[in-house]
């Protein structure tokens, strides 16, 4: 298998105040492949996931160190503007974060901001995104409802209707189905994998199960290191590293 | 036994204490209702005062007290919600931030008869705007700030952070998350903050004391630079200067029904606006 690499992360340290949370971790995503960060709660995969869209900015006495390419660009550095790389690398959060809002401006924000003027297409796009996110057939009758009348399942999807609807290259899942039941979950997996089709996409996941279900590719990280990385297939059969056997056995975790 | 003895004791004591509380609530209505009530009427309301102040109405009083409550709110309502905006979305969490803090919550804690003392001073003399709405305004003003800053700061910590992450993931700016998404979720928060500074406002004599207020005027103010009758100090005139202590007391009475009738009303739409806004975030 033959991949294009999207993101290229070289020996990236990063540290909240003076606690080390990643080291050295070295890695590439693939482009329109799924690539999962797998490991026990603290091991540092959600840290390094909101390194790619520059969202560990918003924490106060954190750094960072190393280089992570996009585009030719390390998004790391300092002369590097972060509103245009999340419109670029999109995220869809832990908790479902719908805005207080109508399920339509939901969606529509993101293009307002981004200066689409024209409503007809405004209207175009987010009735596209919220097909895409597989949401339109449930709430094509009441778009103008406040998004927070959605259940826990159906405000995700609309996150990533909204996530979409900016037309992103790469999209971050950091733990999307934490806070969702397993129908939920299922729908959100085979949404994810068929967005994979259009999109690049990096999920973080404390569920093993659900890594091996939909990625092409996992991390497994442990406090802040890389232990291992490859193909799914072959992380879950053959691992390499003995603790990445011990772990995805259950012996800890 | 003895425990639950204790316990009974407790209660008694705590459902005591909140009876008493409510007592001096209910007096003061039922006082100022009952000795103010007698005078109200449709020409105490809408007149100017005639015959030393023993006849007519206390309408420029009212109308000053509108004028000069719509001022400062007008002056201290976009400072102080810029100065919140910053302090809680922009500013670094730096030593100096903490010490601006102190200094908002310290200006809080002057007396308001001192912040009088500092518009004469400042506003009145060495601005030259004289004894006026413009002057009393601008103290008011500046004596409510540090309120309507902490209930900015208040409305937007309110706000959860999540909404901004959601906002700057999608490629807003700063300024978009907060124009856009922050303020209108913290509007509720910041308007009762607001509204409650007005009642405040409205019922304040020491600010324009020296500043704007005077005790009596034939007509209505005509600019700013007016000097204007206003209802808390019109019942402090009333109860210390004058020749006639019985008929000046029973307006003292109806000036103070209106004040209170109007403080009330001021803080009853505020707690409406909480209440929406709580039933909002359960949707």
């Amino acid at each position: 298998m033959k991949c294009e690499v999207k993101i290229k992360a070289e020996e990236v340290n990063f540290y909240y105040g003076k606690k080390q949370a990643l080291k050295n971790i070295s890695l590439e995503i693939y482009q329109n492949q799924i690539t999962a960060l797998i490991g026990p709660s603290g091991c540092g995969k959600s840290t390094f996931i909101r390194l790619l869209n520059r969202m560990n900015d918003l924490i106060p006495h954190t750094r960072a160190e190393g280089k992570i390419y996009f585009e030719g660009q390390n998004i790391l550095g300092d002369n590097i503007d972060v509103v245009h790389l999340r419109r670029k690398i999109g995220m869809v959060f832990q908790k479902p974060n719908p805005f207080p809002k109508t399920i339509f401006e939901n969606v529509s924000y993101g293009l307002e901001i981004n200066r689409v003027k024209d409503k007809k297409r405004i209207e175009e796009m987010v009735i596209d995104a919220l097909k895409k996110a597989a949401l339109w057939n449930e709430v094509k009758d009441r778009l103008h409802d406040s998004a927070l009348t959605l259940s826990g399942g159906q405000q995700q999807r609309l996150c990533i209707a909204r996530c979409i609807a900016v037309e992103p290259q790469v999209i971050l899942f950091d733990e999307p189905c934490a806070s969702l039941d397993p129908i939920s979950t299922r729908s959100i997996e085979e949404l994810v994998l068929e967005l994979k089709k259009y999109y690049t996409i990096v999920i973080v996941t404390h569920n093993m199960q659900q890594a091996a279900r939909i990625s092409d590719f996992t991390a497994f990280l442990y406090l802040g290191e890389l232990i291992e990385f490859g193909s799914t297939e072959k992380i879950f059969t053959v691992p390499k590293e003995k603790m990445t056997e011990e772990y995805l056995t259950g012996r800890f975790g | 036994m003895k425990n639950k003895l204790i316990q009974i004791a407790g209660f008694a004591l705590l459902v005591i204490s909140t009876a008493i509380t409510l007592l001096f609530l209910g007096a003061i209505i039922y006082f100022i209702t009952i000795n103010g009530f007698k005078v109200i009427s449709w020409e105490f309301l809408t007149q100017v005062p005639r015959r030393g102040m023993t006849q007519g109405g206390v309408a420029p009083a009212i109308i000053g007290t509108f004028y000069l409550t719509l001022g400062s709110i007008l002056f201290s309502l976009p400072l102080g919600l810029a100065c919140g905006i910053y302090l809680c979305e922009y500013s670094p969490k730096s030593y100096i931030v903490n010490i601006i803090r102190m200094s908002i919550n310290n200006l809080a804690g002057v007396p308001s008869v001192v912040f009088g003392l500092f518009g004469l001073a400042v506003f009145v003399k060495f601005f030259s705007f004289g004894v006026s709405i413009l002057s009393g305004s601008l103290t008011l003003g500046i004596m409510v700030l540090p309120q309507i800053i902490a209930a900015s700061q208040e409305a937007l910590l309110a706000v959860p952070q999540s909404y901004r992450e959601a906002s700057l993931a999608l490629g807003a700016t700063h300024w978009q998350t907060i124009k856009r998404i922050v303020l209108p979720s913290a509007l509720p928060g910041i308007l009762t903050g607001v509204i409650l500074s007005v009642g405040r406002v409205a019922g304040e004599t020491a600010p324009i004391l020296f500043t704007a207020a005077t005790f009596y005027t034939r007509g209505y103010p005509d600019s700013i630079f007016s000097e204007v009758m206003a209802l808390p100090y019109h019942i402090y005139a009333l109860m210390t200067e004058g020749t006639h202590p019985e008929k000046q007391t029973a307006i003292a009475y109806g000036c103070s029904l209106i004040l209170l009738f109007l403080v009330l009303l001021v803080s009853s739409i505020a707690i409406i606006i909480r209440q929406r806004q709580r039933s909002g975030y359960e949707v």
